[in-house]
């Protein structure tokens, strides 16, 4: 029986490797996604204008102001007069927010009275937009807190801001960070379907299947010839993506790298699962690739890849957790930034266990199926 | 109308040589032919020949790299698409929309081809009455019979009729009685001064053609009638009955005389031809190696006879194939077994009490026109298919309790060479001997002496998708029989393929028979038909005759027919049937 299962794998690799185009598969997407996903796609606001309508003329907004200057959040601080010319700016999408201090600023806040700083953002960029304000609401908020500091004879008046974020794990907010290790669940979850979705049409259309299955080859054991090279394939690519994340990178890891591997290969088995199911309903190869990113999009956004699952809908949360990325995305994220504790990382695993479990299941089902 | 003096000349190609890629052999080397009003003009050839190539440079859909092209008067290297609206194409494949109806299908072209409406009517009845489809318009196209399809291809090429009329391999996938009536069609409409230009890879078809262009390897070997190519080996064919012996080997031993051009099992007989050397006039001595009451007696030559003598006669492979087997043991009970299998789909009977056991070493073939259920009943008793009732046994294994042993001894090979085409030849066998559990030492051995008998060093490893057809056709083979099953199952072995290739094939096959392997193969060539020993032919689901390819014919001989050909058995009894179940 494994010498028979041991010959499919050996051929499934030869065809991929062998055929230019699956080449192409396996390389051009991830390098494609590492470049777009790491560089291109930042969520970080940079290269963004940001227009000043200051209306004070004591030393607080002056204070305001250079730190405004010297964070590298905003490329260029335009100063301008009147309310009409921020107005004009945010119009002509020249600057993403503007900041208005109003002629009283420095005088209430010498009274210890507390001031206020008016942010108006672009609401069309609206993510950007938001980032800005987080941005603009620190640099007040470390303001306020440092004058409540200095002046220990103000100390019974109200704080002058209550903002007081602080970003645990990634101190500096540094975007990369985030995206790079989401990437190796990004990666896996690509290569492990289509190559898998593949597999199994490419035979159907040049009609090796029907060879496959007059031979002594039983479908538990056609199952495991198809199921390793994309398990393999896959543990390549996040590996390599994990060596990048790491040195290209510089994105510390602090979990477990054993727990990693193992949350990859439930995690790839369950994809796998996926692709075998649409590989069986698919008479050609263009029906395989196209269930595969009917399959990859909505899994991809049901994560919390790019958007956080907190801000969906209940009924759409609970749904997430049929996402085998959804875990699997907790598990690669936690490893990298924090060291996710155990039994979190057992909940994530044993939900994959699951899903692996189904869909593998499930394909097989069809499998058998399909041969009556 | 026709003249049959001077017939008009609708289009004539001169030095036609046209390339895909540069560095590849030409696909047309230098063709020059012409194509006459009122008459049907074959492009004979395998397949790779260049039929589909010069029937797309005919249609404007192509330039050639060089010679010159006018079809209906036009410089087709100049104004390409000028001819379009006054020619018919119907390509081999994907001319019809399988999605729409065969009414849908027709408005369709009519459009596209600008067949007014106040005339579409009047046309469609035609047409619908002369395919005999008008039943089945509201029917889709993709649910129709390989014949129908081709015949709806038809009508929709003659919506506007047309003056040449490209018909890509008709016939390929069509079965006697669909060609028979499809012939028919184009028959009558070189009668009204159409030219038909008709590509097939069946010499026996080409026969039929008024006029035959033969192609092998984009080059042109003959232009004429095809009874002036028959005629070429005219007085040199002859039928040998009586054979003593096992007829196959015999065979094989026959041909190794040098006076031998050519030889082939036909039914219980041998049909051999004999060299041009051969002094010409009188019957020659039987061969010794048939034994003293062989028999020879002149036949008919065919148009394949004239092609195997312009390429210079069969070759002599005999079978090393079988030198390297042991003899199977004789053993009484038969190898393929087929116990009342029967195949519903949903309420439709695909098969139905199918019965039959194939002893050792027997060829049985399966025949049937397009969705009779013989490919149904194929696959049942190779396991790809699960029966609704009855069993299949292949070496005495049930395949639905015993899968994996019964089919660890059957070796498959289907139509297209189910080769993978990004592996290597030395990859694809070692990937078969895997697959049938071959390990270690023995896998090499026999991977060796594959590459050894089917001579594939050469070719060991080059890419199988880029090998040429006779290498494929070889290797395929290799890798069914490479662990020595003791049953062979072939799904239209050798269609498209040129006939020295097939005699080769048939040469191995013969070989391991001798050695007591069992072959069941279904296919549309009478050819390959007449090398069975027993043949059950399978209509409507059904098994309504079963028998030696001598039996079938003798069953269908009358007064006005008395040799009747395999062709002529299967037509007649599948209209026996007909007219059976109309009277019942």
């Amino acid at each position: 029986m494994w010498r028979r299962i041991l010959a499919l794998i050996r051929k499934e690799l030869l065809a991929i490797l062998r055929d230019p185009r699956g080449r192409m598969v396996l390389i051009a997407p991830p390098i494609a996604q590492l470049v777009i996903f790491s560089f291109a796609a930042t969520l970080e606001v940079t290269n963004a204008d940001i227009a000043v309508l200051n209306q004070d003329s004591g030393r607080w907004s002056a204070e305001f102001l250079q730190r405004l200057g010297v964070g590298k959040s905003f490329d260029e601080v335009i100063v301008v007069r009147t309310p009409g010319a921020v107005r004009a700016l945010i119009d002509a999408r020249r600057v993403l927010a503007a900041v208005e201090i109003g002629p009283s600023f420095s005088r209430d806040l010498e009274a210890g009275r507390g001031a206020t700083i008016l942010i108006i953002a672009d609401g069309r960029r609206s993510n950007a937009a938001q980032i800005a304000v987080g941005y603009l609401s620190q640099i007040a908020g470390t303001l306020g807190a440092e004058i409540a500091q200095a002046s220990p004879e103000r100390a019974a008046a109200p704080p002058a801001a209550r903002i007081a974020a602080t970003n645990w794990f990634n101190p500096n907010l540094n975007y990369r960070w985030f995206t790079v290790p989401s990437l190796v669940a990004v990666i896996a979850l690509l290569v492990g379907l289509v190559v898998t979705a593949l597999s199994v049409a490419r035979e159907r259309e040049l009609g090796t299947f029907d060879q496959l299955m007059v031979s002594p080859l039983t479908p538990f054991e056609i199952m495991i010839g198809k199921t390793v090279p994309p398990l393999l394939i896959g543990h390549v690519h996040a590996t390599i993506y994990i060596l990048v994340a790491v040195f290209l990178f510089g994105v510390p890891f602090r979990g477990s790298l054993a727990l990693l591997y193992l949350g990859l290969c439930l995690f790839l088995v369950a994809v796998i699962g996926v692709g075998l199911f649409l590989s069986a309903i698919s008479q050609t190869q263009q029906q395989a690739i196209l269930g595969a990113f009917l399959f990859m999009a909505p899994a991809i956004i049901l994560s919390g890849f790019a958007t956080p699952i907190e801000n969906m809908p209940e009924w759409l949360q609970t749904l997430t957790y049929i996402n085998p990325l959804r875990h699997f995305l907790v598990i690669v994220r936690g490893s990298f930034l924090k060291a996710l504790p155990i039994a979190e990382v057992l909940v994530h695993l044993g939900m994959m266990a699951v899903i692996a479990a189904v869909t593998l299941g499930a394909a097989t089902v069809l499998f058998r199926k399909r041969l009556e | 109308m026709t003249n049959a003096a001077s017939p008009e000349v609708l289009a004539r190609v001169t030095g036609l040589v046209k390339r895909f890629g540069k560095t590849a052999p030409p696909a047309l080397d230098r063709v020059s032919a012409s194509i006459f009003g009122g008459k049907i003009t074959g492009l004979v050839g395998p397949d790779g020949a260049g039929k589909t190539t010069l029937m797309r440079l005919l249609a404007g859909l192509l330039l050639p790299e060089e010679g010159a092209i006018e079809v209906l008067g036009h410089d087709l290297k100049r104004s390409p698409t000028a001819v379009q609206a006054l020619i018919g194409y119907m390509p081999q494949r994907f001319g019809l929309y399988e999605d729409l109806t065969v009414a849908e299908n027709l408005d369709l072209y009519a459009e596209l081809r600008g067949l007014p409406r106040a005339r579409r009517a009047e046309v469609y009845a035609e047409l619908l009455h002369f395919t005999d489809l008008g039943r089945f318009t509201t029917r889709l196209a993709g649910q129709l019979s390989g014949g129908m399809k081709q015949k709806l291809g038809l009508a929709c090429a003659l919506l506007q009729t047309p003056r040449l009329l490209l018909l890509d391999e008709p016939s390929v996938g069509v079965d006697p009685v669909s060609r028979r009536e499809l012939w028919r069609m184009v028959q009558a409409l070189t009668g009204q001064g159409i030219g038909v230009v008709w590509s097939t890879a069946y010499l026996d078809e080409a026969e039929k053609c008024d006029e035959v262009h033969l192609l092998n390897e984009g080059k042109l070997l003959f232009s004429g009638k095809p009874a002036e190519l028959a005629e070429r080996v005219a007085g040199r064919v002859f039928l040998l009955d009586g054979v003593g012996g096992r007829r196959r080997s015999t065979l094989a031993q026959i041909l190794a005389a040098p006076e031998l051009l050519d030889g082939v099992v036909q039914g219980s007989a041998l049909r051999l031809v004999y060299r041009a050397s051969q002094d010409g006039g009188g019957t020659p001595t039987p061969p010794p190696a048939a034994g003293p009451s062989a028999r020879l007696r002149p036949v008919a030559p065919r148009l394949e006879d004239g092609f195997i003598d312009l390429l210079g006669g069969a070759l002599r492979t005999g079978s090393a194939l079988a030198d390297s087997l042991h003899p199977l043991p004789a053993q009484s009970h038969p190898v393929i077994e087929a116990i009342g299998l029967t195949k519903r789909f949903g309420d439709f009977t695909a098969a139905e009490d199918m019965r039959f056991s194939i002893p050792r070493g027997e060829i049985f073939g399966l025949l049937g026109p397009n969705g009779a259920g013989k490919s149904t009943t194929f696959k049942m008793l190779c396991g790809l298919l699960k029966p609704s009732a009855g069993e299949g046994r292949v070496a005495g294994f049930d395949l639905l309790h015993a899968g994996p042993q019964a089919r660890g001894r059957l070796g498959y090979m289907a139509q297209k060479f189910s080769l993978y085409g990004d592996l290597s030849a030395r990859q694809n066998l070692e990937f078969f001997a895997g697959v049938y559990g071959l390990g270690g030492g023995e896998r090499r051995a026999r991977v060796e002496e594959m590459i050894a008998i089917f001579d594939l060093a050469a070719v060991a490893d080059q890419t199988a998708k880029l090998l040429p057809l006779g290498f494929k056709q070889r290797l395929a083979l290799a890798c069914a029989v490479m662990h020595r099953p003791e049953a062979l199952f072939l799904d239209e072995p050798t269609s498209g393929v040129d006939p020295l290739t097939r005699r080769e094939f048939w040469g191995h096959i013969n070989g391991l028979v001798e050695m007591g392997v069992t072959i069941l193969v279904t296919t549309h060539f009478m050819d390959e038909a007449e090398y069975c020993d027993r043949i059950a032919l399978i209509y409507r689901g059904r098994r309504i005759a079963m028998g030696s390819p001598e039996e079938l014919k003798r069953r269908v001989a009358a007064a006005e027919r008395p040799d009747p050909t395999l062709e002529d058995a299967f037509i007649g009894l599948i209209e026996a049937s007909d007219a059976e179940r109309g009277a019942a």
